[in-house]
Formats: C-alpha cells, structure tokens, sequence
C-alpha cells in the first residue's frame, strides 16, 4: 500500500508555544482521513506545513511521494486545497478565479475551459459564472473553492473545516461531492470539528490535541476502544433512585437524564438482566431500553480531556 | 518547458491578475493620469524654468511615484483577505509571486510613464537618443517596481494603509535628494554623496543627459547603477518576504 501522506516527527514552535509537537501518522491513498482537534490543537498548523504554506522546525512530511520542504512545488502540484476561510478573489468573477488558479497550476488552456465548465456545472454555479465572487453567499463560496481545488484534478485533496458554517443543502453537497472524488482512488484529508460528518465520511481519524496525537483508528475502532463510554438508556414507568444502582460493580455511573435513567457500564448483557430483575423486584415496568455506544464525540471528548466524559 | 520558465509563466500569470484586481481600477487610472500634471504644476508654479529643464525632474519623479504607487499595498492587502495564502497554496515560488507583483507595478509604471515623454515630444523637445531614453525608463520602472514591492515586505502587516505610509517615508525623501529639484552637480559635497545612494538620482541623471547633454555620471555608470539597484531592491524584496512570512500568515 502507497501512502499519499507521510509525516515523521513533525514539530512546529511559535516562540514558547509548541503549535504541533512530535507528530507521525501515514494516510493512505484513496483514503479519506479525518483530523479532528479543538481549537488550537495545531490541525491549521499541520495542514499549513502539509501544503507548504510554513516550514516546519523539526521532522518531515511527504505528499504524494515529495519531500514538502525539498520539493516544495513537485508536492504542492499534486494537491488541492479548500481552506476554513474563504479566500478566492472577490473582485473576479467564479470563471475568472477557477482559471487564474488552474493557470497557476500550468493545467493546459484547453482541458483547464472544459474542467472549469464541468466543475462548475457540477457544483451549481455556471449559472453565476460571470458574476464576481462578493455578490456569492457563503455557501456558494464554498462550492467554489471547492471547484478551485480540484480544477487541477489533484491526487491529494486538504479541506480545513469545509463545510462550517455551511446551510444543510450545501453541506451535504459538499460531503456527497468529497466522497464522490475519493471515489475516483483520490486521497483526502479532512479537518473538521463535525464528529458526525467525521463519522460519516472518515475511514480513519486522527485526534490532535495541544500538538500532539492522541489516537489515530477508524471511527469504529475508536468507539470500541472506549467501551466504558457505552450506556443503557431506560425508562421505567416511575421514577427511581439512581443511587441503588450504583451498588452494581458492573456499572460505572448512572444518571437521570429527562425520565430516563442513563447507565454507563463496559457490560451491557449483565447490566441488563440486572434492570430487569430490578423492575419485577420493585414492581415496575420497564418503557423503553437501549443500548447507546459511545458517539465519536463522547470519544473526541475523553481523549482531549483525558477522562470519561458523561453527557448530562 | 524548464523550472525556471515554467515558474515565470506563472509570474505572468499573477501579473495579470493584479492588473485585473488592482491596476484596472478608475481611481487608480484616474490617479495615473492626472499625477504628472500636478507633478508638473507644482514643480513650475513660482519658478522661471524653461521647459526643457523640467522635463527630466518631471520624467523622473513620475516614472518614481507611478511605478512605487500601488506595488507596496498588494502583499499587505492580499494577506488580509487570505489570497496570500491562496497563492501559495499553488505550486508557485515566493519568487513567482514577488516577480509578478513587480511586473504589475512595472508595466503600469511604463504606460504612464510614457505621458511625460509623449508630451515632450508632442512639444518638439527631442532627446539625444530615444532608444537610450526608453531603455533608461525599462529599466528605472523595473527598478522602482522592485522597491514598491520592497516596500511591503517590513513590517509583515496585513493593513495596507501601513504599508503606504511607511512606503511614503521613504519616497519622498528620495525625491528631495536625487537631484530632482536640483541638478546634483549643484549640490554639496555631502549632497552629492547621498544622493548617490538613491536610484532615482541615476535615472533623473540619465534623461538630463539624454535632453540637456548635461549630467553628473557618465551614461554608463547610470545604467549599470539603476540595474544595481534593481537586481538588490528584487533580491532583498524576495528574501524578507521569505523571511517573513510565517509571522505574516500568523
């Protein structure tokens, strides 16, 4: 298996404040991999470096097979780049912009008209191709820089936050048109701070925090890995005392949350059989039960506070 | 297509741009157009100088100010809206970039520029070598749009009201000791010896040599200061905007 991303030791410091410290991961290619982080985790910085913006202090990286402080334009030539902050010219029109930067690119003038066509056909802006970029809401922004990143047909595409902030329509075209291009054996790379958009379009994730790694897995992996997070969510037709549960050594914390009671335990199978023998001792019916796995947030959430979080 | 050749393209390419965005603007035209009248209003008004006296302080302070005009605020500018970034996302050198701006600032240095010297002519004032005179005003525009984009490179600050003032500490007292309002031969000795250190004063010498057939330099030493100058304002320009960049994208 090729990797489009290899970072070794990557370090970056802004006078006392160590932004991104020791970090190492590999992405695969045709991979979409998430990188998730509070803010100021050091996922921008990361980023930056990856796509040649700033120079690292210590370590290395390589996209799509080039050093990226060797050969900084070799690697910056096979990517694409969506960034948090909107940043195509307003004074151009959205034709103008896909084709100064697909010229920047060296795409040849021919196929650089049909890609900027298609691509904004596909993005629902042909229509307002000629217009300039100020008149475009935010979501249309977005759609195009989106378009920009891809007028060059990059192997490796770094959306930083792309779809905040964004209305649901635009969001989930944006999401539709990412896994539509990893689709094609393209590589990703996604910061994002939405667990579930993570969830939904990750097959790996990395959590970053204060600059360095604290886990990298699939979702699923990272759920299962924090099994003490998983609850039983039940509701019975009275209300009870939590605190008689708590004598259960197979449950960890339970919690009243509306008229249901929240049972966080590693052990779901005896933690049930024990509410039921609950209820028939107490004389009450049970209304609803489910077992909850731990969202990625609750997940997200331990891993940067570094202790089991419980959601009131 | 080599390295080196493909990158210049791309210069082109920003050149283009920033004509589009910054150049081709009313203002800025208007401003083009009108400046070297007032430059020339205010340097006669009051004073009994023949015309063709003027000519070359004239030419020389309007190739100077139009070349350096807008050149320092495209960095700065370009940071506080995050196309800065955009750009060097792309897989351009910050050279690429720097060049480019240059030959923006450089072009619309020349065209203007060219007012002055059509009006010259259009008065029956001809220079002694008109092939010299326009290599001479290439080559102090390419200078001059090298500094303008010097001027943006410290402090790295994305506000480019900043950045022109700063820039304007510097041009005007350039224009006070290159030998525009007076001839450097009439100057002191400690006048002669800073205007030495300013590019202007080498073109201002040039084109009163090109049209009175009176200068300080010899011709040649002119030329190769003005390309001097050019080559270390675009070496210094490129290298602290490398410098600086971290801090300016922060």
């Amino acid at each position: 298996m090729e990797y489009a991303i290899v970072v070794q030791e990557l370090t970056k410091r802004y006078e006392d404040v160590t932004a991104v410290d020791h970090i190492s991961f590999e992405v695969k290619e045709g991979e979409i991999f998430g990188f998730l982080g509070p803010n100021g985790a050091g996922k921008t910085t990361t980023i930056r470096i990856l796509t040649g913006l700033i120079k690292p202090d210590e370590g290395r990286a390589f996209v799509a097979g080039y050093d990226v402080l060797k050969n900084p334009i070799e690697a910056k030539q096979c990517v694409g780049i969506v960034p948090e902050v909107s940043n195509a010219y307003v004074d151009l029109t959205a034709w103008e912009n896909l084709i100064l930067i697909g010229k920047l690119y060296g795409v040849p003038s021919q196929r650089l008209k049909e890609n900027a066509a298609n691509l904004l056909k596909e993005f629902r802006l042909y229509e307002v191709k000629d217009k300039l970029v100020r008149t475009f809401s935010k979501g249309m922004k977005q759609r195009l820089l989106l378009c920009m990143a891809l007028v060059n047909d990059p192997k490796v595409l770094f959306l930083d936050e792309p779809t905040s902030g964004l209305d649901v329509e635009s969001a989930r075209l944006l999401r539709e048109k990412i896994v539509q291009y990893n689709k094609d054996g393209k590589t990703v790379f996604l910061s994002t701070h939405n667990m579930e958009e993570a969830n939904q379009l990750c097959h790996r994730i990395a959590i970053i925090n204060h600059g360095r790694i604290a886990a990298i897995d699939t979702p699923e992996s990272l759920r299962a890995q924090s099994m003490e997070l998983q609850y039983i969510e039940v509701a019975f037709n009275k209300i009870v005392n939590t605190l008689e549960f708590s004598e259960n050594p197979s449950i960890t914390k339970a919690v009243l949350a509306g008229n249901k009671v929240r049972i966080y335990t590693a052990e779901p199978s005896i933690v049930i059989e024990f509410l039921v023998e609950y209820a028939k001792r107490n004389n009450l019916r049970i209304l609803s039960l489910n077992t909850m796995m731990p969202s990625l947030e609750d997940v997200f959430l331990k891993l940067i506070r570094g202790k089991e979080v419980v959601t009131q | 297509m080599s390295t080196l050749a493909r990158q210049f393209k791309r210069s082109l390419v920003i050149t283009e741009k920033n004509i589009k965005i910054y150049y081709l603007k009313g203002p800025v035209i208007i401003f083009g157009l009108v400046f070297p009248l007032f430059l020339a209003l205010a340097y006669i008004i009051g004073r009994n100088i023949p015309l063709k006296e003027f000519l070359p302080g004239l030419i020389g302070m309007t190739t100077f100010f139009t070349a350096t005009s807008v050149g320092p605020s495209i960095v700065p500018w370009e940071t506080r809206s995050k196309t800065l970034e955009r750009l060097l996302c792309c897989p351009v050198a910050m050279w690429t970039i720097m060049v480019g701006d240059m030959l923006s600032s450089f072009i619309f240095g020349v065209i203007i520029s060219i007012i002055p010297l059509a009006l010259t002519l259009f008065l029956g004032i001809q220079p002694l070598n008109f092939i010299m005179l326009l290599l001479g005003l290439i080559i102090a525009n390419l200078c001059f749009a090298a500094l303008s984009v010097l001027l943006s490179a410290y402090p790295p600050t994305d506000v480019p009201a900043t950045s022109m003032m700063l820039s304007s500490l510097v041009k005007f007292p350039l224009v006070f000791i290159s030998g525009v309002f007076i001839p450097v031969e009439q100057l002191p000795q400690w006048g002669t010896a800073i205007a030495s250190i300013s590019p202007l004063t080498y073109f201002t010498d040039i084109v009163r040599q090109l049209f009175l057939n009176k200068g300080f330099y010899p011709l040649t030493l002119d030329f190769l200061a003005v390309a001097a100058f050019t080559i270390a304002f675009a070496f210094a320009a490129i290298k602290l905007h490398e410098k600086y960049l971290t801090k300016r994208l922060s």
